[in-house]
């Protein structure tokens, strides 16, 4: 057997890669949802500019839809958007960006109607009440025209969406062109202006498939490449670790690149931890919503209506006493039982597939039976090989349910990300209008020139599919606003392109530098591979940053432990070592979750009371406390200083009760 | 371990201009062996088990054996892509087996609309393109603080 210290990667890392110069007027990094958004709306606005778009995959299945999805979780229909708000803002606990959240809520149906005129197959109810699946509910007509969605809850609509991100992509590729699209193009850092205080003016990447790097001056930019995952050690360690709930690509790219060159961010303490099908992850919506089924604990009570559970939500009003339970407080539920010895938490399948069946002849049976399974199969095909593993057909077998390790995001159930703008209504308070030479740009970050739309927004969560893809054509007009205002100017970087080079093939010179020196490339004391590193990262923050190992619960010591085991991670960075081309892509990730996860905890540290419980618990805080902490925690690096500042930043209430 | 190439099934695409599941991989997982001309997953314990590989597949050599750490041996999942629907066959560990068909899209293929001739008028509004284009208000809140 040969000596195991070669690359092991096809595309092999070479030390000096071909340098590709670009200079646009709009800059588009990401190809998910939001991005996709972007690319079809900016030329409508901006047909006569230089624009570009940076996908770290294909855009054919890239970001967090790229499986599929089973639902639209945002479409307002006959609802309004201020019920929307207040959806969010119980969910979310009260502090959220209302003015960010009205805004969607005005312009996420459009979006909705566009997927469905493009080919996305949206279920119908008949005259009579029944589901017609989305071929043969297109007879009822659209919803642009008023045909009726299906509804699971207040603002969800089924769709069979596993192609739904191919068709999206589809239109955004037309609209945008082939020719202004770079896929396998990894961005890694955000560059300031040489000449302007706080101006973004390029980005610098490479590409995954030849020894290429990318060095691109942008007058304005879009940075919407999804949250953060894989960042806690996740309850499979094995193979399993890839089934991770949210994609396991997204490695908090939007945040860290943003924060590096200054941009606030806000609410980074937030963090969702969904309760899902156990080691599956398959999605327990629908069998909530539409399929009406009960969570049991281990002695078969349904203890989420009990009275204690009852007088536990009282804790935490008013947000635990409204109508809907707010997410972080369904888990946090489930947890007590837990941990008082009342586990496993079981979702009663059969209960309620035999309830629904009642009423249904055999075909209408089938047909359920069939609905349940697609819900698995259109986003989390894994899931259903799991049932199929362990002989599980839901209307005879229950399945259990465990809250995950825990997802940093802004666009699902949480709400981490960046500071941004408001639009310039006069009901939007001025605080919440972010201006450059007086003039406002709806959902630009504080840095001038510099725009993020998705899970890069934070303060404004539950916008998911629909509302992301809405939210990067907001931020596409605005671009198109900014670029024309600020036609003059000349992008300007403070760096040599050498330097750059050196910058992002830092790691793959470290490699040949250092290779050879022991006998097996993994192992060598002048460098680390990402993979170690990743694990390293997993580890402090599994036992100190509130993960699964402590059921979520951290305290102030651990958090300055676990910032003293960043700080060094943070150094040993520097020796990051990658042999090929996929590695280097895997260097640059595991950089950017360690700043990411360093600005979630940062925050955790500042907020001295326990906001979300059932998402994190800081046990020298416990409770709430309006009182004191009833604002945002925003947070700023700064890139000159290389210092952090954590501090308090003022809600404001719009939408009354 | 998530995705897996028979070997005898794959071609590395040799007739076509791409190796299609390196081309459509979300976490850049699936790789060619140029000398083997065959692909595998460089990194299995990263796979999501999007079944993106699976689906692209023109030789049907992709699967997918679920995850060693909590998936017993002996089912699968496969899709079968139509223009218009999937065919799943879903094999049960007991034997059973399930098959179900789902729309998968309502127009063809490349047909998406993408409104190329679209403008847009008032670059100073709030409106989207295509809810300018259809005299779209936008609402205002009913009340505020």
């Amino acid at each position: 057997m040969a000596l195991p210290n070669k690359p092991m990667g096809e595309l092999k890392a070479v030390r000096d890669p071909e340098v590709d110069e670009r200079e646009v007027d709009i800059l588009i990094v990401g190809g998910g949802m939001a991005a996709c958004g972007t690319a079809f709306e900016i030329k409508k606005w901006a047909g006569d500019k230089k624009i570009l778009l940076c996908d770290k995959a294909a855009m054919e299945r890239s970001g967090a839809v790229a499986q599929g999805l089973s639902a639209i979780n945002t479409y307002i229909g006959d609802n309004t958007p201020d019920d929307y708000v207040r959806m969010v803002r119980n969910d979310l606990m009260g502090l959220v960006r209302e003015d960010l959240i009205f805004d969607l809520g005005c312009h996420v149906d459009d979006s909705v109607h566009l997927f469905e005129e493009w080919g996305l197959p949206v279920w119908k109810k008949t005259d009579e009440g029944k589901n017609l699946d989305g071929k043969k509910g297109q007879k009822m007509g659209t919803l642009k025209s008023g045909a009726t969605p299906v509804r699971t809850g207040k603002w969800q609509i089924m769709i069979n969406g596993e192609s739904y991100k191919r068709i999206v992509a589809e239109a955004a590729k037309l609209a945008l062109g082939e020719d202004n699209i770079i896929e396998r193009c990894f961005i890694v850092e955000l560059l300031l202006d040489a000449n302007e205080e706080n101006r973004i003016a390029g980005a610098v990447g490479f590409s995954t498939r030849e020894n290429k790097v990318y060095i691109i001056k942008a007058n304005t930019m879009m940075v919407a490449c999804g949250g953060a995952v894989n960042i806690y050690q996740p309850r499979s360690v094995g193979e399993g670790k890839g089934r991770a709930w949210y994609p396991v690509w997204n490695a908090g790219s939007t945040y860290t690149m943003c924060m590096k060159v200054g941009a606030e961010l806000s609410m980074m303490e937030n963090r969702f931890t969904p309760a899902r099908f156990k080691d599956g992850y398959g999605p327990v919506g629908a069998w909530f919503l539409l399929f009406k089924a009960k969570t049991l604990n281990g002695l078969g009570e349904a203890f989420a209506g009990s009275d204690a559970a009852k007088a536990e939500l009282e804790k935490y009003a008013p947000y635990g006493t409204a109508a809907i339970t707010p997410t972080c407080l369904r888990n946090h539920l489930m947890l007590f039982e837990m941990k008082e010895g009342r586990g496993p938490i079981i979702m009663d399948t059969v209960t309620a597939l035999a309830e629904l069946g009642k009423t249904m002849d055999k075909k209408e049976l089938k047909h359920l039976e069939s609905e349940a399974w697609e819900d698995f199969l259109d986003m989390t095909c894994g899931q259903a090989n799991l049932w199929c593993a362990t002989n599980t057909e839901p209307e005879k077998k229950n399945s259990e349910v465990m809250p995950t390790e825990p997802y940093l995001l802004g666009s699902h159930s949480g709400c981490c990300g960046l500071w941004t703008s408001g639009p310039d209504f006069d009901w939007v308070p001025d605080a919440y209008k972010l201006k450059y030479k007086d003039k406002v740009y709806n959902r630009m970050t504080t840095v001038n020139g510099l725009f993020t739309s998705g899970d890069g927004v934070g303060c404004s969560g539950h916008k998911f599919s629909s509302g992301s893809h809405a939210e990067g054509r907001i931020a596409a007009k605005s671009m198109a606003r900014f670029v024309r205002d600020n036609a003059d100017f000349t992008p300007t970087l403070k760096q040599s392109n050498e330097e750059l080079v050196d910058l992002v093939y830092k790691p793959v010179r470290t490699f040949l530098d250092n290779q050879g020196f022991s006998t097996h490339v993994d192992f060598n004391p002048n460098y680390i591979k990402p993979n170690g590193m990743m694990y390293r990262l997993m580890k402090a923050t599994h036992e100190y940053g509130a993960g699964t190992a402590t059921y979520y619960q951290t305290t102030s010591k651990m958090l300055e432990v676990v910032m003293d085991l960043l700080q060094t991670m943070r150094e040993d960075c520097e020796k990051l070592a990658a042999g090929d081309l996929h590695e280097l892509m895997r260097a640059w990730e595991i950089e950017h979750r360690i700043w990411t996860v360093e600005s979630h905890l940062r925050h955790i540290q500042y907020r001295k009371e326990t906001r979300y419980p059932g998402f994190y618990y800081q046990a020298d805080y416990p409770g709430q406390d309006d009182e004191n902490w009833f604002c945002f925690v925003n947070s700023k690096y700064d890139p000159a200083k290389k210092e952090w500042d954590v501090f308090k930043k003022e809600y404001i209430k719009i939408i009354p009760d | 371990m998530p995705s897996f190439v028979i070997q005898e099934k794959c071609d590395g695409c040799k007739g076509g201009d791409k190796t299609a599941c390196m081309y459509i991989c979300p976490n850049d997982l699936m790789v060619l062996d140029p000398n083997a001309m065959k692909a595998y997953n460089q990194e299995p314990d990263q796979c999501w088990e999007c079944f993106s590989c699976v689906k692209i597949c023109p030789t049907q050599a992709i699967e997918v054996r679920g995850y060693a750490d909590f998936v017993p041996l002996g089912s699968s999942i496969m899709p079968m892509m139509g223009t218009e629907d999937v065919m799943w066959t879903c094999k049960f560990r007991n034997g059973v087996i399930k098959r179900f068909k789902f729309p998968i899209r309502t127009t063809p293929e490349g047909a998406a609309n993408a409104y190329a001739d679209l403008q847009g008028k008032d670059l100073d509004s709030e409106l989207l393109s295509t809810e300018e284009a259809d005299g779209y208000t936008i609402k205002t809140p009913a009340a505020t603080v």
